[in-house]
């Protein structure tokens, strides 16, 4: 069976379509996510087809949203509240640390917290500030949260579900530079890995990338410039950054001694030093070389028109990687 | 309508107080009052109600048992069995009355000081000391009493009431006309957290979708050392017009208004017709916790002021005076209040520690590999000190 060319957002679409086709109980909130169909369009036609009390245009406050959605999933709904970009999602820290994170934990399980936190991440799309942060180690670091970022059209669609379905609260991050970028075709008849787990999206001998979100895509194509030169890089997409799904990671490092890590968050205290910290404990006798990051520069996000040079890119990890190879 | 004045002087517009009149410390003239503090039985043209004796000897043992809960945990906490307490002492009425009109189908959102209302919905006041002993986080099923754990960061319940009165409406629970189906929630919260972002965006939203919440703010012109003037310009009530919905402000210390006006307020809710903001007009006796020291910043005469307008002790005074209680039945309600301090005094002193291991349940729905790894290691290493002193 053959299956139809989606885009990042379309995948994103189609699940959540499909989440709310198979559970009356899933709602979606946010800001203009109605008859806007939110402003990258991820929502779009849902309001149409479920109507405004299943598909929610809020009030414009970001803490209103996540917590009416705390009242909403402890009523017994399934709340995918949209934060419409990244850098806004601050206003709702508070719900979602103090609130969504621990409801659970405080209630001793009475009070399971269902919910799904989307938020459009990262930059590389000319925009103002606030609109392209990677705010991911700020919540993979709270306890009772779980955290994924999709990287891929197939990915977006089942990974929506799946987190939907998920009795505990995920942050789920969409690569906002991706959402209509290259096509994939999707297969609904192949049955998704789990939601949490790490996946080896290129098999390589020499050196372990672990990336995931908008950073896959440039490990993807440093993998395919590398071995122009005769070296083999192995890309590892994350998919899940809490709880990490360390298996396949530690599994490679072991066979190619050699680890890099990119992501577009800053590089101090971001995803990268955990993983750097996992692989050194576990992997340590296995290791020719420490483990490198290749981030966002430890700045606040600059002005778009030199993103790219912020933003880490082919050549960048590049970089890291012959590094990786003069210890 | 006289135009604003000039505003070349630096004025802007007319005075606060030519719009809302001089601040009354007695609540002013809109306080809605059905007995007032000399025990008298006054009427309202708007909130009246008929009760029966019955009814209002409820509400007294109510208050009295409820006042020996907060007294008890207060010497619990000083003999070190409590970390700490929040004292409710002198808010009683506020939330029986407040407690009394709710039906069994609506739900209940509170900070962590609605210690009575908490008596109200019939959850065992022992169960409320785990979270002051440090033994836990709140230990009731909020589905099993329709009443959500104690919230402790200021305000942000009020978020969660109104969402949980959206699904309400979702669910086909508001304004059928059936009355016992129809629900409503209410939401507690004090004066301090009328400031928060989170109570005026709960508000927006409410608002918005008409949802049927009833906001209840106890104002007890106290948020630690802070007075209500540091919060608002204007009687709290009034801001409820700017969000499109009406206030009204009760005698949080007069128990039969509180009840009156809460139990419109929440049967408007529940026909549908959205949003309702009570100010309980009361006072703070006590300290904001065990831990503060109330002296360092309010004169006692203010306190004092206070004393005269005691919840109990005009009800006391109504129910004698109208024949409704005699030495019998007062006597009969401090029995039972001693019951219920030793019942405290014993259940709490029996509560035993968690064990360790109780930190790592219950923070996924299922307990992800990576920190099972944290708690079965250390498991072992709690082990390696077995038989050691």
């Amino acid at each position: 069976m053959t299956g139809t060319k989606i885009t990042l957002a379309k995948g994103l679409n189609m699940g959540l379509r499909k989440a709310m086709e198979d559970d009356p109980r899933v709602l979606l909130m946010g800001e203009d996510v109605g008859k806007l169909g939110g402003v990258f369009r991820i929502t779009d036609g849902l309001q149409k087809d479920f109507g405004e009390d299943r598909v929610i245009d809020s009030p414009l406050a970001e803490s209103g949203i996540v917590g009416t959605a705390v009242g909403l999933a402890l009523r017994g709904y399934r709340p995918v509240v949209e934060i419409q970009f990244d850098g806004f999602v601050y206003p709702a820290y508070d719900q979602i640390v103090c609130q969504v994170a621990k409801m659970r934990y405080r209630s001793a399980g009475h009070s399971p917290m269902p919910m799904v936190i989307r938020i459009p991440f990262g930059g590389g799309i000319g925009a103002v500030e606030h609109h392209s942060e990677s705010p991911e180690a700020q919540f993979a670091h709270t306890p009772g949260l779980k955290v994924v970022a999709c990287s891929n059209p197939v990915d977006g669609y089942w990974m929506i579900q799946q987190a939907i379905a998920s009795d505990d609260p995920v942050i789920f991050l969409e690569p906002k530079r991706q959402y209509h970028a290259e096509k994939m075709e999707l297969d609904e008849s192949l049955a998704p890995p789990p939601l949490f787990t790490s996946r080896v999206a290129r098999r390589g001998t020499d050196v372990t990338v672990l990336a995931y979100g908008p950073t896959v895509r440039t490990a993807m194509t440093a993998a395919e410039a590398a071995a122009g030169e005769g070296r083999s890089l192995e890309v590892i997409d994350l998919r899940t950054l809490s709880p990490l799904d360390m298996g396949p990671v530690l599994e490679s490092v072991r066979r190619t001694g050699r680890c890099v890590v990119v992501h577009e968050a800053h590089v101090n205290l971001g995803l990268g030093a955990e993983l750097a910290a996992r692989v050194t404990e576990e992997c340590f006798y296995s290791l020719e070389a420490p483990v490198l990051r290749v981030g966002g520069f430890d700045t606040p996000y600059p002005a778009s028109r030199i993103e790219e040079e912020f933003l880490p890119d082919l050549d960048r990890l590049l970089d890291a990687v012959d590094r990786t190879f003069a210890f | 309508m006289t135009p604003p004045p000039d505003t070349a002087d630096g004025t802007f517009g007319p005075d606060l107080v030519e719009v809302f009149g001089p601040s009354q410390s007695d609540g002013g003239p809109e306080l809605v009052q059905l007995l007032t503090p000399e025990g008298e039985r006054v009427h309202h043209p708007e909130f009246d109600l008929d009760f029966s004796a019955e009814q209002i000897r409820g509400f007294y043992r109510d208050m009295v048992l409820t006042r020996r809960i907060d007294t008890e945990a207060t010497a619990l906490q000083r003999h070190g069995e409590l970390g700490i307490w929040a004292q409710l002492l002198g808010q009683e009425a506020a939330q029986i009355g407040a407690g009394r009109a709710l039906r069994p189908q609506d739900y209940v959102f509170p900070t962590y000081r609605e210690h009575g209302v908490a008596w109200c919905r019939g959850i065992d006041p022992l169960k409320l000391l785990g979270l002051f002993r440090g033994v836990d986080h709140g230990s009731w099923d909020p589905h099993e009493f329709n009443f959500g754990l104690y919230t402790i960061v200021i305000g942000a319940q009020t978020l969660h009431a109104t969402g949980y009165a959206m699904g309400m409406q979702r669910d086909g629970v508001v304004g059928t006309g059936d009355a016992d189906r129809d629900a409503a929630v209410i939401a507690h919260f004090g004066d301090g957290a009328s400031s928060q972002g989170d109570v005026n965006e709960a508000f927006i939203f409410a608002a918005s979708y008409n949802a049927p919440v009833v906001f209840f703010c106890q104002n007890n012109q106290w948020a630690i050392s802070e007075p209500i003037e540091r919060q608002t310009r204007i009687p709290l009530y009034q801001r409820a017009l700017g969000f499109g919905f009406p206030g009204i402000r009760v005698d949080g210390n007069d128990v039969l208004a509180t009840y009156a006006v809460t139990q419109a307020a929440l049967q408007r809710a529940r026909d549908g017709q959205g949003p309702t903001f009570v100010e309980a007009y009361t006072y703070r006796m006590g300290a904001h916790t065990t831990t503060d020291d109330p002296t360092r910043y309010r004169l006692s005469a203010d306190v004092e002021s206070w004393k005269l307008k005691d919840p109990i002790a005009r009800l006391e005074v109504y129910l004698r005076r109208n024949g409704l209680v005699d030495d019998g039945l007062v006597e009969q309600v401090k029995t039972e209040a001693d019951e219920l301090g030793a019942h405290l005094r014993e259940g709490c002193k029996a509560m035993a520690d968690p064990s360790p291991m109780r930190m790592f349940e219950h923070v996924y729905a299922e307990i992800p590999e990576e920190l099972a790894v944290q708690r079965d290691g250390y498991a072992d290493y709690l082990a390696t000190f077995e038989g050691a002193h």
